[in-house]
């Protein structure tokens, strides 16, 4: 299990990586290691070219905006995120997922950038930043565009990333006061990939009710799902026992994802299971 | 195939190496600086026993290149002792509380968990669980593992075991 | 006070917690090259082709072959089989005309670099036709090859009138039981260093574990050498199992390249290749039945199993299947019996020996036997446990059976009393009580149990010799080999405290060929019992023969002497004359007046143990968990093992054993499993798809030593204790969660997935 032969490059600049990556054949970014060196090892991928986004000082940290909004480099490492007293403040979402995404040694290297250009299905980061409407940046050779998440996902483990880019941050809006929000997931052992996991955001409006609800599923498609029905289902409600069970009511019509270990009734079964659970919680911390 | 000079500092020793740029740096130690004490029990990540610190903070040596390690500092197992009559108040704690059988998945257990006493000079058994969550032992069914850290962790603060 | 006994601190600590340790990985020799294998992709296919010559053509590369470079090597061996006819079905060290496994070796890569060896793997050309894939043991068996079929033998075992207790019997239960596969999986991949030194005509085997004298004759006599010039050498073992230390068809290439190459040849098994060629093991299906009075009394066993062994046969023949055949009648009494294991070839990985084999599937079996008689006759579940007991006056327990070879003789034990001990320390009642009020709020919990009996100290024979040199340190040979469970302390506290010495002064050596001709190495639990009993004999014998010659030396009587911390003395006056034992040791030291009354020089002396019947430790698990009525997950909120060994030579290892094996238990029980798909691709190859569990996933758990009934059939009265905390683990668990279930039998395989949890949860509500 040793990585097949490759040429190496440390671009220390994100105007050099770029050029780097229009220029080589069959390049590869590498950010914190943790999903693409094992890939490597086992021989999965065997790119020419591997080009480290380590020493690109300019990709990583993170910034609060004057709104409150986060900006968070691509190679911010996922335990720096997790630690940091502003995301808390910010993004609570995120940090509780974080504790999730592996082990302590993992997310000492693994960045947030890779965790949503690897986009596993069931990642928690991915599902995050679509719960959240997070806004992500991507630079090529023409320059940095924009998109929102929703549009970053192309398909199973497919980010709109072309092959000269690479993402080099994302914007996450601050969360409004009194938001409740919750994450949860189910994994065989702890510190696995999940099979499902859910996240929920409930922000409230003046009238205490629910102004804007969202719900997103991973594990269950290709990339995260934002259950636009359920939401809907859910605005305008105090998240009532009865409100919560016809948002758990969609997912019956979920048509998730099937493998030999893993069936579809189940993966659709513990979506209703863990997002009653989630919005149950998110309820809880609604103010 | 493509090599590179590196300088790797390793428990506060440098070593002048040639290696593919392909090569891990838990290999790096191994073949490169004859430090065979961090094991390979999976190579892709999941069991631990890899361990190392770099600039402090626990990492997967198999899932870093030897090349990327060039300018950090790198601690492994064989760094944790002060000399060769004295084991760090870790190892010491192991040894008392049985926490080791075959010793395989020691190394990544002790700087995993050197990391933690660092940033947590008083943690709870439940916190030393989590720390070693990402570590697998075959042999100890672990529980022998947090008694040993509880008491290594009091010794550090300074307190008689 | 004895050391004996004693919870005192390893030997073998220092170097592992350093990083200093000597691990097959760490072993390098100059010149050294490196060896990768071409594995099989399919699961069963003709071997059309096989083409090394574009591996040959990457610089590094220093030779490529496939199955006709080795024809010459016959196949590799059984070491523990009476059954007759396996031999056809031996593994051929690469493969044969057919591939019969995902991972089977077909060819091997030499190279100067690991990963260029591994580049080089990648390019060799395999041509496959393949054939369908037999997945299931309990389906009809098929074609292995062109004469012979997938059913190379039926292990048959019956005494008792079987008809007439069925015919007789109040009721008869029966049930379709599987257990399923997983393995020892330690967290050391194996590995194999050859070298020939051509000086010496020696070729050396490094990085092995186990079984060292044994295989050590097998590798000479498979390439044609005397089995003294072939020496294999054991450093730090990470974690053995059962599964490592077997002869695999690795460990012949690395030494038939290493004469034919004459350079090291270094072989180090990744991961992936670990969980599809290493030793799988457990697969087995039951279909049990058992005739029972009115009173919820045995009459009779009927149990016939199909044991999935896998593609080949490997060095243990039929063993599991024996034991499983042999053993599954633990602790009860049980008038009429009779096995009929189906021992079945499939195309998965070989299987073998894991950690408490044979047990551990047939605790599961019987006990959940035992908890459906107590459903079927209205009786509490622990009641029909004790009804059945072998009681402790009938000990020894003949049972008109056999396992590996020996009568089956229970040699002590009192089952009810541990059974009492255990349910105490458990808190047995008060948990069924709190069990019911929970339930009555609406939770899903539930207790269980399994009673089982192990066996441990496998015979025939094991000697050591014991040496105080002239500083008065002691060395202990031993043919035991260790994989890392305390074996050098435990020796060693034998051998001080027989001897009369610091056990930090004896110096175990293990494991390496070259310091003794015999052993038998490390498994079965046979190593504290066996090479115990000879440390033990050897100390006294070493102790006499100091005082014989140090009376002597001090002009005293032999019987007015001790020896206490290697210095010989008189009992009366501790303080008066006195010698050391590397006195004692120079004084013997050959040309010396005293030594010339000896056969040998020395303070030294070699002694052997024999036994022909195994010592029976046994146990009790007692479980409590809960189910996540919306997962399906089992939590298991409490866990007791209770186990009798005879006699622990230092409790905080037995501890670590019984801690240790039930985390295994539990991963077998809940988590591990080797899956394929139809056909026969393996889906669990990585550590993200084979879930051994973490410390997140270990219940509160506590351990009750108990010493109440020490064996009789050798000197220190010990049982082995590596095995009992995982026999029973899948059967307690199962009872648990099918008790939190409502009592119904549904649980009836292993490992119990959440997903069938919420089948059951859903059959129960409807
Ligand atoms: C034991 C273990 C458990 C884990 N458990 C979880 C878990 O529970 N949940 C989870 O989400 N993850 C988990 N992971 C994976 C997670 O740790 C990784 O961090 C993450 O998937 C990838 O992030 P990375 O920074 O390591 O990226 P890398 O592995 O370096 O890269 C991942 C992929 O993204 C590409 N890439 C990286 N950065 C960029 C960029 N800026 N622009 C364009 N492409 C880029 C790379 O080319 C590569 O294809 C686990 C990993 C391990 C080893
Ligand atoms: S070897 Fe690095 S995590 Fe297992
Ligand atoms: S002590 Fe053997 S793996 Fe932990």
């Amino acid at each position: 299990m040793k990585a097949p032969a490759f040429e190496y490059h440390d671009p220390t600049t994100l105007a050099e990586a770029i050029a780097l990556l229009c220029r080589l054949e069959n390049a590869r970014p590498l950010a914190g290691g943790q999903s693409l060196m094992p890939m490597l090892n086992m021989r999965f991928v065997q790119p020419d070219h591997v080009v480290d986004l380590n020493r690109i000082a300019e990709l990583s940290g993170i910034r609060v905006l004057p709104d409150g909004a986060l900006e968070i480099g691509a190679m911010t490492r996922q335990r720096d995120i997790e630690r940091d007293a502003r995301v808390a403040q910010a993004c609570p979402l995120m940090v509780e997922a974080l504790a999730q995404v592996g082990h302590r040694q993992t997310r000492n290297r693994g960045t947030i950038g890779g965790s949503l250009c690897h986009m596993d299905p069931a990642a928690e980061l991915p599902l995050v930043c679509a719960a959240v409407d997070a806004v992500v940046r991507i630079a090529g050779p023409g320059g940095e565009r924009e998109i929102p998440f929703a549009e970053f996902p192309l398909g199973y483990m497919t980010p709109a990333v072309g092959p000269d880019e690479l993402l080099v941050g994302l914007h996450v809006p601050a969360a409004p006061k009194g938001q409740g929000h919750a994450f949860l997931e189910f994994a065989r052992r702890h510190g696995d990939f999940a099979i499902v996991a859910v996240a929920v955001l409930l922000d409230p409006g003046p009238d205490g009710r629910v102004a804007r609800a969202s719900v997103a599923l991973g594990g269950v498609g290709p990339a995260p799902l934002r259950l636009a029905e359920a939401e809907a289902l859910l605005r305008g409600t105090a998240v009532e026992d009865d409100a919560i069970a016809r948002a758990l009511a969609t997912t019956a019509s979920l048509d998730p994802m099937e493998d030999a270990l893993v069936p579809g009734w189940y993966r659709r079964h513990l979506a209703g299971v863990l997002l009653g659970r989630a919005l149950g919680i998110a309820r809880e911390r609604m103010a | 195939m493509s090599e590179r000079r590196i300088t790797l500092a390793v428990n506060g020793q440098r070593h002048d190496i040639t290696v593919p740029v392909r090569r891990s740096l838990a290999d790096a130690l191994r073949q490169d600086c004859g430090l065979t004490g961090t094991h390979l029990g999976c190579e892709h990540g999941v069991c631990g026993a890899c361990t190392v610190l770099v600039d402090g903070r626990s990492a997967r040596a198999c899932l870093m290149l030897a090349v990327q390690a060039e300018n950090l500092a790198i601690t492994t197992v064989e760094g944790l002792a002060p000399d060769a009559a004295m084991l760090h108040p870790l190892q010491q704690a192991f040894a008392n509380n049985h926490a080791l059988q075959c010793g395989f998945c020691t190394p990544g257990m002790l700087t995993t968990l050197v990391e933690l006493l660092a940033e947590n000079p008083s943690p709870s058994a439940a916190e030393v669980r989590v720390a070693i969550s990402g570590n697998l032992c075959r042999c100890t069914g672990y529980e022998t593992i947090v008694a040993a850290t509880l008491e290594a962790a009091a010794v550090m603060r300074g307190e008689a075991a | 006070m004895s050391v004996f006994g004693q919870s005192v601190m390893r030997l073998e600590d220092a170097p592992l917690l350093r990083g200093e340790g000597a691990f097959a990985a760490d072993i390098d020799f100059p010149r050294q090259i490196h060896m990768r294998v071409v594995r099989a992709e399919m699961a069963h296919a003709r071997l059309v082709s096989v083409d090394v010559t574009p591996a040959l053509d990457l610089p590094g590369v220093i030779a490529a072959w496939s199955a006709a470079d080795v024809a010459e090597v016959p196949p590799i061996p059984f070491r523990a089989t009476k059954v007759r006819g396996l031999e056809p079905y031996c593994q051929p060290i690469l493969a044969q005309g057919r591939v019969r496994y995902v991972g089977e070796p077909v060819a091997v890569i030499f190279a100067e670099d690991a990963a260029v060896a591994e580049d080089a793997a990648d390019l060799v050309l395999v041509e496959l036709e393949e054939l369908p894939a037999l997945l299931d043991a309990a389906a009809e068996p098929t074609d292995f090859d062109a004469t012979r079929n997938t059913e190379p033998t039926i292990v048959r075992k019956s005494y008792g009138e079987l008809d007439a207790a069925f015919r007789d019997a109040h009721v008869v239960v029966a049930l379709d039981l599987a257990i399923g596969r997983h393995s020892g999986v330690p967290m050391e991949t194996r590995g194999a260093i050859a070298r020939y030194d051509a000086a010496q005509d020696v070729l050396e085997l490094h990085g092995t574990a186990k079984k060292q004298h044994w295989n050590r004759d097998e590798i000479a006599r498979l390439l044609g050498r005397a089995p003294s010039s072939v020496h294999l050498f054991e450093g730090h073992v990470g974690g053995g199992f059962g599964v490592r230390g077997e002869l695999y068809p690795e460990d012949l290439l690395v030494c038939l390249a290493a004469l034919r190459l004459r350079r090291p040849v270094k072989w180090i098994e990744d991961r992936r290749e670990h969980l599809v060629a290493t030793n799988h093991s457990r697969e087995q299906r039951h279909r049990i039945r058992a005739a029972v009075d009115a009173e919820g009394r045995i009459l009779a066993i009927d149990n016939v199993f199909f044991h999935d062994q896998g593609a080949y046969i490997r060095t243990h023949g039929a063993r599991v299947a024996d034991m499983s055949a042999g053993l599954l009648l633990g602790p009860y009494r049980v008038p009429a019996y009779r096995a009929t294991g189906h021992f079945r070839l499939t195309n998965k990985t070989p299987a073998a020996t894991y950690r408490s084999p044979g047990r551990f599937e047939g605790s599961f079996v019987r006990e959940r036997l035992m908890d459906a008689i107590a459903a079927r006759c209205g009786l509490d579940r622990v009641e029909v446990r004790r009804r059945n007991f072998v009681d402790v006056s009938e000990m020894p327990y003949a049972r008109p059976l056999d396992a590996l070879g020996t009568d089956v003789v229970l040699d002590s034990g009192d089952y009810a009393l541990l059974l009492d001990k255990a349910l105490a320390r458990f808190g047995w009642d008060a948990r069924v009580a709190d069990v019911a009020r929970r339930r009555a709020a609406g939770e899903s919990v539930g207790l269980g149990l399994g009673v089982f009996v192990e066996k441990s100290g496998l015979g025939p024979s094991d000697g050591v010799r014991m040496t105080v040199d002239a500083t008065g340190a002691v060395e202990l040979v031993t043919g035991a080999a260790s994989v890392g469970q305390g074996v050098e302390t435990a020796l060693a506290q034998i051998a001080a405290a027989a001897l009369g010495v610091d056990y930090r002064r004896v110096r175990v050596v293990r494991g390496r060929t070259d310091r003794i001709e015999f052993g038998s190495g490390a498994h079965a639990s046979r190593v504290t019992v066996m090479s115990g009993s000879a440390t033990h004999q050897a100390g006294l014998a070493l102790a006499a023969l100091a005082k014989q010659t140090a009376a002597a030396l001090l002009q005293t009587p032999e019987d007015a002497l001790e020896i206490v911390d290697g210095v010989v003395r008189r009992v009366d006056t501790p303080e008066g004359a006195s010698v050391t034992l590397g006195e004692v040791a120079r004084a013997l030291a050959p040309g010396t007046k005293l030594s010339r009354d000896r056969a040998t020089p020395g303070l030294t002396v070699e002694s052997w143990f024999h036994s022909d019947h195994m010592a029976y430790p046994y146990g009790v698990h007692l479980a409590q968990v809960a189910l996540d009525r919306g997962t399906g997950q089992v939590k298991v909120e409490h866990y007791l093992v209770g186990y009798d060994v005879g006699r622990a030579v230092n409790p905080m290892l037995v501890e670590g054993q019984i801690a240790g094996g039930f985390a295994q238990g539990l991963g077998g029980a809940l988590y591990e499993e080797f899956r394929y798909d139809e056909r026969g691709q393996p889906l669990s190859t990585t550590f993200a798809d084979y879930l051994m569990p973490t410390i997140a996933e270990m219940p509160p758990l506590d351990i009750l030593v108990t010493e109440d009934a020490p064996s009789p059939l050798n000197p220190i009265g010990v049982k082995g204790a590596g095995e009992g905390g995982t026999n029973a683990v899948g059967a307690a668990i199962a009872s648990a969660v099918d008790d939190a279930l409502g009592g119904r039998g549904q649980v009836t395989q292993l490992p119990i997935m959440p997903r069938d949890v919420l089948r059951f949860l859903a059959e129960g509500a409807a």
